[in-house]
């Protein structure tokens, strides 16, 4: 067991870990934010991505052990004050989402593409989303979202 | 007032999503819960010698460990088929037990023998390993093909064969393919695919001691159904005493229809230990202990008359259902797939036989489409192939065969109330840009890449089913769906559905349609499902059959609604029931200016009283309150139909298979909400060309599942598609009163053929299997080099 310090979607956090406590485990299970999201057991499925330090991350690859001392940014700290990001928003106008699991991950990992590169092409959007598996949408809506959200952020 | 009805609306049920509110079973804890850990078999086929707990009981933190020998003392029944096949020959189909645990023989691994129940799921895990299971190792059965010839699995099911069944008659097609020109025949599989839901399955169950209620949380596709079959073949639970709740759930496809051993398991633990289990599936159990789907080995021949006329159709298929006949199991590979088999033609004489037989592998069962796909890969694929052999055009081909009038007698089962081929055919030619393929092909073949273009047409029979005939073909269950619309005193609406969203969108959609029936504004109305509590018994989302068939019930209890209103209204402004109209959320006393609004009728309703000078508003005989319920039993099938066209083009040095343009033209018939169904068909087409094109679920020899993680099973990434083309054309079903027929399946169902139809034109011809992986194609591709150099 240790202690963590984390900053948590702008909230400080101190916690008892097990050394082996992954984040998801963590943020899920320690701290109740259920919206990130476990798809599988071998960090395929990206929908546990969250950003750490303002890095999207999948957070069953890390322990929360080792990530003490950073920022944490979930699905639940996008919006800020009941309004939700361009993205969220963009995903809601343009049917990006189904049955909503994969959504936490797939947000998460889309609005640290725009961090990086404002302007993504189709091409671009397609693979940088391919650490996230969507089962409902066949994409191309979710890759319509991105787009959109390009122009509002 | 605008009709909602046809418009692109967004989702009511996105918010919660998308701000991390979903609420999905494994997000639900409860007090002084425990964890489950299941033991399963890690042999395809074995008996159990011997099963010793005694070790693992007394690892930390262990509450109960339970085997198949408890499940057996406490009579607690396994899990069934809910459709009987009869055989060609009349008798009925063999089906084998199917025990939530495995007691003295196991038939796939991932079946369960033990249950581990502790106080954190750590324990529960360690523990789980020290369950020591002495199997006797036993010959495993896993191909398909010659799962007839291998040993017998099942104890009195001789050649592993659970039905040999016919539908059609055999002597008219002797007769027909003896008048043919030409025969066409073709061998094909259907590649066996694993649903993949995001969510994987899990269950939470709770137990009160004082009222004797279990509350089972579950990810179902069909919670009431659940209920009914825990309750009535599990002996869990008096069905009044189990309350199943599916929350929101993660994608389902078919994967979620059934009930499964661990919500059996934990459900009566839960009661015997008198605390809360809950049970998370990993990724890698749901890979081997989720139903599979398809699995099919096909012989297939159309007898063709030079001209192309379709003459005569035959199909022989071996399916297989893996270790036990589950839920749809024997329906999926027998009446949902031999009599869509002839598909959109007119085929004078045609029969469908389908050997169903058990092997070692998971159960296999309804996965998107479940049957259609099969049906649609059979009769596509040999129509390309005729096409091919005849030197016809394959639209041209299709459209000689096509049905000229509605409703169109299909030759096996179903009468097709309306639709219209040709003008889909001519719109997705048109939309694809047909005629401009041969300058596309050119300049692929100037940049040394082949490329080909691939066409199906379709028509799937789902919105299931008429009770009377889904009955009369075997299934245990009438198939109607059930809604009420219960209005609050203050005019908001709470419509609950028996049917099921999990990524359909019921929360948008059927409140648009309640919206235009009542007249009341969309954020007024409140769609709830997925809870036996909420509301009226329910069969459940598969087979695209929420709108079809749930949607016509809430139309109906809005109709009913309706018509208390104009009851009520007559009373109160003293006019005749029928001078009452009723428009845009008003009734209205026909050539008057007296109106109610039917806030103010659901309001009047609720106070039936007298004092002084206030009357009752109801008339004589009239209850109080706004609700109605409506069970709506359709009369036939819907029948969504189409054609999609694809372009690949291949790069001969790789094998590497670019789908380059993808057309998807559909009929569904009235569409509710077009953004909604664009959804449904992308997700639908990605699964379709992902198993033409990258999915496989593969078992070795011993029965151990190859392709068993993300790492080995091909998951279809946004990498791997073009952006779809999509339309549509629009006749009306004829059945219900929305004129709506369904698109949930359409993408699974057409996508397959259309893209291996274009791979293998590409190809020059030759078969290959699906999915159609660079490596195969690499080797397809040679041999075209060396059959070209033999030309030259």
């Amino acid at each position: 067991m240790r202690k963590v310090t984390l900053e948590i979607n702008g909230k400080k956090v101190e916690k008892e870990v097990q050394d082996n406590t992954l984040l998801s485990t963590f943020l899920r299970d320690h701290l109740n934010l259920t919206g990130t999201h476990i798809g599988c057991d071998t960090s395929q499925c990206g929908a546990c991505v969250v950003h750490v330090n303002g890095n999207s991350l999948k957070s069953c690859t890390a322990l929360a052990a080792d990530i003490d001392g950073s920022k944490v940014t979930t699905i639940e700290g996008l919006a800020t004050n009941g309004k939700m990001h361009p993205m969220q928003e963009a995903f809601k106008k343009l049917h990006g989402l189904q049955c909503g699991f994969c959504t936490p991950g797939m947000v998460m990992s889309a609005v640290d593409l725009l961090q990086k590169n404002k302007k993504p092409s189709d091409t671009e959007i397609r693979d940088w989303l391919e650490g996230n598996i969507c089962r409902c949408t066949g994409y191309q809506n979710i890759v319509a979202a991105v787009k959109e959200a390009a122009t509002k952020m | 007032m605008a009709s909602l009805v046809g418009s692109r609306v967004e989702r009511k049920e996105d918010k919660r999503f998308l701000t991390g509110k979903g609420r999905y079973t494994s997000d639900i804890n409860l007090a002084n819960q425990t964890y489950a850990i299941f033991v399963r078999s890690p042999h395809a086929r074995a008996k159990i010698k011997k099963l010793d707990i005694s070790k693992a009981q007394k690892s930390s933190g262990v509450v109960s460990i339970l085997t198949g020998s408890e499940i057996a003392e406490d009579k607690i029944g396994g899990l069934i088929a809910g459709w009987a096949i009869r055989s060609e020959d009349g008798t009925e189909m063999k089906c084998p037990a199917n025990p939530p645990l495995a007691k003295d023989i196991v038939n796939f691994v991932g079946d369960p023998v033990a249950v581990v129940i502790a106080e954190s799921l750590e324990e529960a895990k360690v523990a789980a390993e020290k369950v020591s299971v002495d199997y006797k190792v036993l010959k495993a059965v896993t191909s398909t093909a010659d799962a007839m010839d291998g040993d017998t699995i099942h104890e009195g099911i001789d050649k592993n064969l659970c039905f040999d069944w016919l539908l059609g008659d055999r002597q008219k097609v002797k007769e027909a393919f003896e008048k043919a020109d030409k025969v066409i025949s073709i061998d094909i599989i259907n590649n066996r695919l694993i649903p993949n839901a995001m969510e994987p399955r899990a269950c939470l169950a709770d137990y009160n001691s004082a009222s004797e209620e279990i509350t089972l949380y579950t990810t179902s596709q069909n919670p009431h159904l659940s209920r009914l079959i825990m309750s009535a073949f599990g002996n869990v639970s008096p069905e009044h005493k189990l309350r199943v709740v599916a929350p929101d759930v993660g994608g389902g496809f078919g994967s979620k229809i059934n009930v499964y051993n661990e919500d059996i398991v934990c459900s009566w633990a839960a009661k015997k230990i008198n605390r809360a289990i809950k049970w998370v599936a990993e990724r890698s159990e749901s890979f081997l202990t989720d139903i599979h789907g398809r699995d099919h080995v096909t012989h297939a021949e159309l007898a063709v008359t030079n001209d192309g006329k379709f003459l005569g159709f035959k199909n022989e298929t071996i399916a297989n259902l893996g270790a036990y006949a589950r839920v749809f199991g024997t329906v999926t590979p027998t009446y949902l797939f031999g009599p869509c088999a002839t598909g959109v033609y007119e085929i004078p004489a045609a029969y469908s036989n389908v050997k169903a037989v058990f092997t070692n592998t998971a159960p296999v069962d309804a996965y998107r489409g479940a049957g259609r796909p099969e049906a649609t890969y059979t009769i596509e694929r040999l129509v390309e192939k005729a096409s091919m052999e005849l030197g016809i055009d394959k639209t041209e081909l299709r459209m000689k065969n096509f049905p000229t009038a509605f409703p169109f007698k299909q030759t096996l089962v179903h009468t097709v109330d309306s639709g219209d081929y040709v003008a889909g055919m001519e719109k997705a030619k048109q939309m694809a840009d047909y005629n401009g393929y041969e300058a596309r092909r050119k300049d692929s073949e100037s940049r040394g890449k082949l490329r080909g273009i691939g066409v199906s047409s379709y028509f799937e029979a789902c919105g299931i089913a008429p009770s009377a005939a889904v009955m009369s073909l075997g299934c245990g269950v009438g198939l109607w769906e059930s809604a009420e619309v219960r209005f609050n005193p203050t005019g908001q609406v709470t419509v609950y559905t028996g049917s099921h969203s999990h990524g359909q969108s019921h929360q948008t959609t059927f409140a648009q349609i309640a919206a235009d029936e009542l007249g009341v504004p969309i954020e007024n109305i409140d769609i709830v499902h997925g809870d036996t509590d909420k509301g009226t018994f329910g069969m459940g989302t598969y087979g695209s059959r929420s709108l079809t068939v749930g949607g016509i019930a809430i139309v109906n209890a809005c109709k009913k609604i309706v018509e208390k209103g104009k009851r009520v209204t007559a009373k109160m402004l003293e006019a005749s029931p029928e001078d009452v109209e009723f428009k845009d959320g008003e009734f209205i006393v026909a050539k008057s200016n007296k109106k109610k609004t039917i806030g103010e009728i659901a309001f009047a309703c609720y106070l039936p009283g007298v004092r002084d000078e206030m009357k009752s508003p109801l008339p004589e005989g009239e209850e109080p309150g706004l609700k109605e319920t409506a069970f709506f039993d359709p009369s036939n099938f819907s029948f969504p139909a189409g054609t999609h066209i694809a372009e690949v083009e291949i790069d001969p040095e790789t094998g590497e298979v670019k789908l380059e343009k993808y057309t998807a033209c559909d009929d569904f018939g009235r569409i509710i909400n077009p953004m909604i169904v664009e959804g449904q068909v992308h997700g639908g087409l990605a699964q379709g060309i992902g198993q033409a094109l990258y999915e496989n679920a593969e078992y070795d020899e011993t029965g151990q599942l190859m392709t068993g993680s993300y790492m080995d099973y091909t998951m279809p990434r946004a990498d791997n598609f073009p952006e779809f083309n999509i339309g549509y054309t629009c006749t009306h079903a004829t059945t219900n009163p929305l004129g709506v027929k369904g698109c949930g399946e359409a993408g699974a169902i057409a996508a397959p053929p259309t893209v291996m139809n274009a791979v293998i034109d590409a190809l020059g011809g030759q078969e290959i299997t699906m999915p159609a992986t660079a490596e195969k194609v690499w080797k397809a591709c040679k041999n075209l080099k060396k059959s070209n150099s033999k030309a030259a």
